[in-house]
């Protein structure tokens, strides 16, 4: 197995792709000539030329329109957001028109969105958002968000054979922080939840970005033991796998990198609640982001964004109650 | 670049590329749809169609005409006001009804309100409310036809209120850039809901082609073969290299926008105007001449719909438990299909190849 950072398994996903499946093509901004504004797609160009690894006018809608057409006429389009915040503008195709094409008419729409998203970085307001709940409240769309590089790949290539409008929800912070061992070839990995590292006193749930936040919080914290269970899917999300995980640790800290309200987590503690009710001892506890735009300036941004500390505490806390 | 407004006019004379068979096929597409939307308001009025119910009245000439000049590869987003364009691509009149009824039968089973349908086995999409988001997947599906080099199109309708959004834009802006096959039929009906065409733009949307380096048509929206005519045409260009083409077919919604709208808003002399330019009378008179009988042909239509009401009615509702089946697609994604197409022209075609 080879080692990878995160961004260069998703850029091993879209190539070994592009080479296995002639329907499979690249749509979205400055990805062309100049790779990506992350360079996830950097040479692609040159290998599969123009038409597959498509520069496209600055217009998100567009994006996701034609390849909603493209789709539906037999291609496997995969669009680039360039920031996730962007897909605000193409929000009405991705959930209008595609999420719920196939409720009505019995047309598949097998597109993949790739959603650069998350902060960290001094991205502010309109470069660092997690817009992943919105899509999650929005039937007829799946929602992943990798963790690691090998769940980076693999759930990548899972998205593109899905049928359906697939986010996913890579995250720009650990593009290149996060290195790992990445099976060749493709794989898929399957949209259901990861034990991260097992444990029995309290559980941490969390996807993308906060699952590496989770495991180093908790990784000495006082000789607890404590599980990190890394959901990977939002939408299918694995409740069979959360609801183990709290019969066993009966504890749960629950993080989210996005606005509290109505995020992922809040949809993990409203089932938690119902129907873990029985083996939780203590209540179900929260961190994430408040409820205020991501800010610009490093001290702000640290002020908002769930960091080490907060997510100890909040455990801490938990596992003396 | 061709970027030049022309007119297209094919009244009295009508299209030279149509046989007699094809102007009876024209004119009965328009009595089914007139007879199919009459029948549905009265089923309305019974309780019978849940909702509101939209029709096309006076505007059976812009889809039937489009529609009729696309072969069965070419690919169709149909608009609330185009039932004739689902009538010629082979989506029976029961169908239809139980459609508008929310029956099992229906094209959507249920699942969608009454003009909100597309039969994907006939190359069809439906649209959606937020209009004119049709008008970019049709370009997505012309961009995927020329990436593979195929000799098909894609066309779409959308009227003048959808002009103001940024999709329309979006469509025609990426349309020109790649030169897409993509077919715009801007259907002008003078209102959108309440809002007149003066409160809408202050130039006429043909123009804007131009801007968009493509050709843009003003067409007699109630003259069906003069419809056919101009897209025809625009469907020519599209499948030789010569990228897309936006045609503004006037016409006039001579009912409320939808059951229950009394279209206070607009001028009885509008209304009386338009009412002389009638698409259906129009195309009769043509037949007449020609020497078709046209009362007969009335009369096979008013049978067919009364049989497939009473199939309608018949059919049973769909079951609840199915109301959360569906969502997401479990097994192979399968792409749209072929549609009918009974132009004569591609049965020609058909025939030399």
């Amino acid at each position: 197995m080879a080692v990878m950072t995160y961004l260069q398994a998703i850029s091993s996903a879209l190539r070994d792709e592009l080479r296995a499946d002639p329907r499979v093509l690249l749509m979205g901004e400055d990805i062309g000539v100049f790779g990506g504004a992350f360079k996830v797609t950097d040479g692609f160009a040159t290998e599969f030329g123009p038409d597959r690894v498509m520069d496209t006018p600055l217009a998100e809608s567009a994006i996701i329109g034609c390849a909603i057409g493209a789709a539906v006429v037999g291609m496997r389009p995969i669009c680039e957001m360039q920031f996730a915040d962007f897909i605000s503008c193409g929000f009405d195709q991705l959930v209008n028109v595609a999420g719920r094409m196939h409720y009505r008419q019995e047309l598949a729409v097998p597109i993949v969105v790739r959603l650069p998203s998350g902060g960290g970085f001094s991205g502010g307001p309109f470069h660092s958002q997690n817009p992943e709940a919105l899509f999650m409240h929005s039937p007829g769309i799946k929602v992943v968000a990798p963790s690691t590089a090998a769940d980076a790949k693999g759930l990548l290539h899972a998205a593109i054979h899905d049928p359906n409008p697939v986010c996913f929800m890579e995250h720009k912070h650990l593009y290149r922080r996060v290195k790992g061992e990445v099976p060749g070839g493709i794989y898929e990995t399957p949209f259901t939840a990861r034990i991260a590292r097992p444990g029995s006193d309290l559980v941490v749930i969390a996807y993308g970005a906060m699952v590496d936040v989770a495991l180093e919080a908790t990784e000495d914290l006082d000789g607890a033991s404590v599980e990190v269970l890394d959901l990977r899917s939002l939408v299918p999300l694995d409740e069979a796998a959360i609801l183990d995980s709290v019969a066993r640790c009966s504890k749960v800290v629950i993080v989210d990198e996005a606005n509290m309200t109505c995020a992922a987590g809040a949809q993990v503690a409203a089932l938690i609640a119902h129907r873990g009710f029985e083996d939780l001892d203590g209540p179900i506890v929260r961190v994430a982001t408040p409820d205020v735009p991501i800010p610009f300036s490093p001290p702000l941004e640290r002020a908002v964004l769930p960091g080490l500390e907060r997510v100890r505490e909040a455990c801490r806390e938990l596992l003396s109650y | 670049m061709a970027t030049e407004t022309a007119r297209v006019h094919a009244d009295g004379a009508g299209s030279g590329h149509l046989q007699p068979e094809d102007r009876v096929w024209l004119l009965r597409e328009m009595l089914l749809m007139r007879g199919i939307e009459e029948r549905a308001m009265s089923l309305y009025r019974q309780g019978r169609i849940p909702g509101s119910f939209y029709d096309g009245y006076g505007q059976e000439a812009v889809s039937a005409g489009a529609a009729f000049a696309m072969a069965p590869q070419d690919r169709l987003c149909i608009l609330h006001r185009d039932l004739a364009a689902h009538l010629i691509r082979g989506v029976t009149p029961a169908r239809i009804l139980s459609q508008y009824m929310g029956r099992a039968a229906g094209v959507t089973r249920g699942r969608d309100g009454n003009v909100h349908f597309g039969d994907r086995a006939l190359g069809c999409v439906g649209m959606v409310s937020m209009l004119p988001d049709m008008m970019l997947v049709a370009t997505g599906m012309a961009m995927a036809f020329r990436l593979r080099g195929e000799r098909r199109c894609a066309l779409t309708w959308f009227g003048d209120g959808s002009t103001s959004r940024g999709d329309f834009h979006e469509a025609m802006n990426w349309a020109g850039v790649q030169r897409l096959p993509v077919v715009f039929v801007l259907e002008n009906n003078q209102y959108a809901y309440s809002t007149p065409i003066d409160k809408q733009f202050a130039v006429d949307p043909v123009q804007r082609a131009a801007a968009y380096g493509f050709v843009g048509v003003t067409v007699d929206g109630n003259d069906v073969e003069a419809v056919f005519e101009a897209t025809r045409e625009a469907r020519e260009r599209a499948i030789s290299g010569g990228g897309p083409t936006l045609i503004e077919a006037v016409t006039m919604r001579m009912h409320g926008h939808a059951a229950h709208d009394d279209m206070k808003y607009v001028p009885k002399e509008q209304v009386q105007e338009w009412r002389r330019r009638d698409p259906v009378e129009r195309q009769e008179r043509r037949l007449r001449d020609l020497g078709i009988d046209v009362d007969a042909l009335r009369e096979q239509v008013t049978a067919e719909i009364d049989a497939a009401t009473e199939e309608a009615l018949a059919g049973p509702m769909p079951a609840a438990e199915d109301a959360l089946e569906g969502v997401f697609c479990t097994g192979e994604a399968e792409p749209l299909g072929d549609g009918l197409a009974p132009w004569s022209g591609f049965r020609r075609e058909q025939g030399v190849s």
